[in-house]
């Protein structure tokens, strides 16, 4: 029997009063953020404001503030980040799906599990300093190029692959996998036994079971998996500054510079991949390390609002393919 | 699953002669005397089975009778489910089991080596316990067997998913939804669709795992006339905690207890004149 002390209705009161503090202060510390947010968004777009123009999505860089654009940064970005999901997706899901759905418990792949967390958690710039040896130096090979002549355009594939678009990519890739696999893993690991059960029950194969029935089921956790590694890619600064990619720099990719250019040497995307590029995340620092207030305020605000838009635009991406996925399993 | 940590070798020290011998005898007259020479379609033979260490089933002998239905009972964690799907090596799914003794499908180990498993399962359907339709359309449902056989023409498809559907007894309700998703059937519409997803890889033997324990009991009724219909066509084993749906639908049964066979013998015989003390007891509700 539990004791009824006599004051029980002070008590009482003073027990209401410490649940309502604390709901206070939850609810401080949301609107906190909030707050946080805003401001740090209105100071950055009053102060871009000037140099939020057409030109600047349009332009490349330029040493006058007032002609400087994003346009190298922009398309560079988006190779880079189109190749390093191409070269990471593959990769994670199948590595995902081996750990998942064949691996046997045993200590080797809990040792490649424990690695794979603790990647997950390694600073970038370490990623960088891999990526510079294996990639932009591969382990100091000669310099050549291979020239593949392909009748309709000559491709050049320098070696080592020095401060190009795939030494990049397949950086960025080294360190986005981590965190694609552990997504997909958790994905895959959500999706009832049970299903399995039914289809091998039925005559299907493991890999029939796997890829018709467990893998559209997980599909909407891997796709926001790999979007939330890309996104985290396209905002990386420090490893493309350890590869030594460009900050400053007047062409994109494969001299892909508009539609047109695209239109009328579409041979060029070979090249793509081959060329140096300069992203985002390095325009932005290389602005903000400039002598001249404006860029320094101004034209490095204008950069941040470009960025934080196409990462709000991926994200979004990431809600619509997932939603699309969802209504076609038809849970 | 704690009953089955029960040292089940000191359960019945005292008779360890019944474990083995007279059951299949039981088994055997069963089958032979009323219905004539029945094949046999199933034939266990001094069967074991282990998890790991674990000995979950000890020597069960059984013959299943081709075009019947034969039912499984007994108290949880006796086996019986465990015996079940043996039959069509689902177990095979689980690390560390391992099965000994002997299973026979029309006179073929279907643990020999050489015996493909996929193939097996094509030939043994299974229905669960818990309706487990995929999240896809109810055409796409019944027709995931076929399509991964090889099966593409719709010409083909379309009417295999209109006869197993009617097989069981469940067009009439969906043949104006069949794009409609599967998971916005009721609970025994999806058991009875799962019943015809499973008819479409045109099995010989149909195990279902207590198919109706979390039905309603009109829904139950169906599952049952829908069994009654298919043991036309089909062998059919079906794993029940209910006695009465045991003595409703079933020709044989064969009581489990502890992993072991107890009892095998004609339904009505079993249940009105049991030979075995335990059988008695658990059918009359004294235990288990």
């Amino acid at each position: 029997m539990s004791q009824t002390p006599e004051n029980f209705s002070a008590n009482l009161a003073w027990r209401h009063r410490m649940g309502w503090l604390f709901a206070a202060t939850c609810r401080l510390a949301t609107w906190a953020s909030v707050v946080f947010l805003v401001v740090i968004l209105l100071v950055i777009v009053s102060r871009a404001w000037p140099r939020l123009t057409p030109e600047f999505l349009t332009h490349f860089d330029s040493y006058k503030p007032e002609s400087a654009g994003m346009l190298a940064g922009i398309l560079g970005s988006f190779w880079l980040i189109l190749f390093t999901g191409a070269i990471c997706v593959p990769i994670g899901v199948g590595a995902a799906i081996y750990l998942e759905e064949y691996a046997r418990s045993n200590w080797l792949t809990r040792f490649i599990q424990l690695n794979i967390s603790n990647l997950a958690g390694v600073p970038s710039i370490v990623f960088g300093i891999l990526g510079f040896t294996a990639f932009v130096r591969m382990f100091g090979v000669p310099r050549t190029a291979i020239v593949l002549a392909l009748g309709f355009a000559d491709v050049r594939i320098p070696l080592p692959f020095g401060r190009s678009v795939i030494a990049g990519s397949l950086t960025l890739a080294l360190l986005c996998l981590p965190v694609v696999i552990i997504a997909s893993q958790e994905a895959l690991r959500s999706v009832p036994a049970s299903l399995r059960h039914a289809a091998l029950a039925l005559g299907a194969t493991k890999w029939q079971t796997i890829s018709r029935q467990v893998l559209p089921a997980a599909m909407p956790g891997i796709l926001t998996g790999v979007i939330l590694a890309l996104s985290r890619a396209l905002g990386e600064t420090a490893p493309l500054a350890v590869l030594g990619a460009a900050y400053f720099i007047t062409f994109a990719p494969g001299r892909i510079n508009s539609a047109s250019d695209l239109a009328q040497h579409p041979d060029r995307l070979l090249q793509v991949p081959f060329d140096q590029f300069t992203a985002m995340p390095l325009q932005i620092y290389n602005w903000v390390n400039e002598q001249s207030r404006d860029f320094q305020q101004q034209v490095s605000a204008a950069g941040i609002v470009v960025l934080l838009v196409v990462l709000v635009l991926m994200n979004g991406s990431a809600i619509l393919i997932r939603q699309h996925f969802q209504r076609k399993i038809r849970w | 699953m704690t009953t089955l940590a029960v040292p089940m070798s000191s359960a019945r020290p005292a008779n360890p002669s019944h474990i083995g011998p007279p059951a299949p005898t039981l088994g055997a007259a069963a089958n032979a005397a009323p219905d004539g020479k029945r094949k046999i379609k199933i034939q266990t033979t001094d069967m074991g089975f282990f998890y790991g260490t674990h000995q979950a089933l000890q020597k069960i002998t059984l013959d299943i009778p081709e075009r019947s239905v034969t039912a499984l009972i007994g108290p949880s964690g006796c086996g019986k489910s465990t015996y079940l799907r043996s039959l069509n090596r689902m177990n095979d799914i689980i690390e560390g089991t391992r099965v000994i003794g002997k299973v026979l499908l029309d006179g073929e180990d279907i643990y020999a080596r050489d015996v493909d498993v996929v193939e097996l399962r094509k030939r043994v359907g299974m229905v669960f316990q818990k309706s487990t339709p995929f999240p896809k359309s109810i055409f796409d449902n019944i027709a995931f067997g076929p399509r991964i056989a090889g099966v593409r023409s719709m010409a083909t498809l379309a009417p295999l998913v209109e006869q197993c559907l009617k097989q069981a007894a469940l067009w009439n309700e969906v043949k104006d939804r069949l794009k409609d998703s599967a998971l916005a059937l009721s609970g025994g519409q999806q058991q009875r669709l799962c019943i015809a997803r499973a008819l479409a890889t045109n099995p010989d033997v149909l195990l279902m795992d207590e198919p109706a324990s979390a039905l309603d009991p009109g829904s139950t009724a169906r599952i049952e006339d829908l069994i009654d219909d298919l043991r036309k066509n089909y062998t059919i084993v079906i794993v029940t905690h209910n006695m009465q749906q045991a003595a409703r639908v079933s020709e044989l049964t064969a009581f489990f207890c502890m992993g072991r066979l107890v009892e095998v013998g004609r339904t009505k015989q079993l249940f009105t004149n049991p030979k075995e003390k335990e059988t008695e007891d658990y059918i009359t509700g004294r235990f288990g």
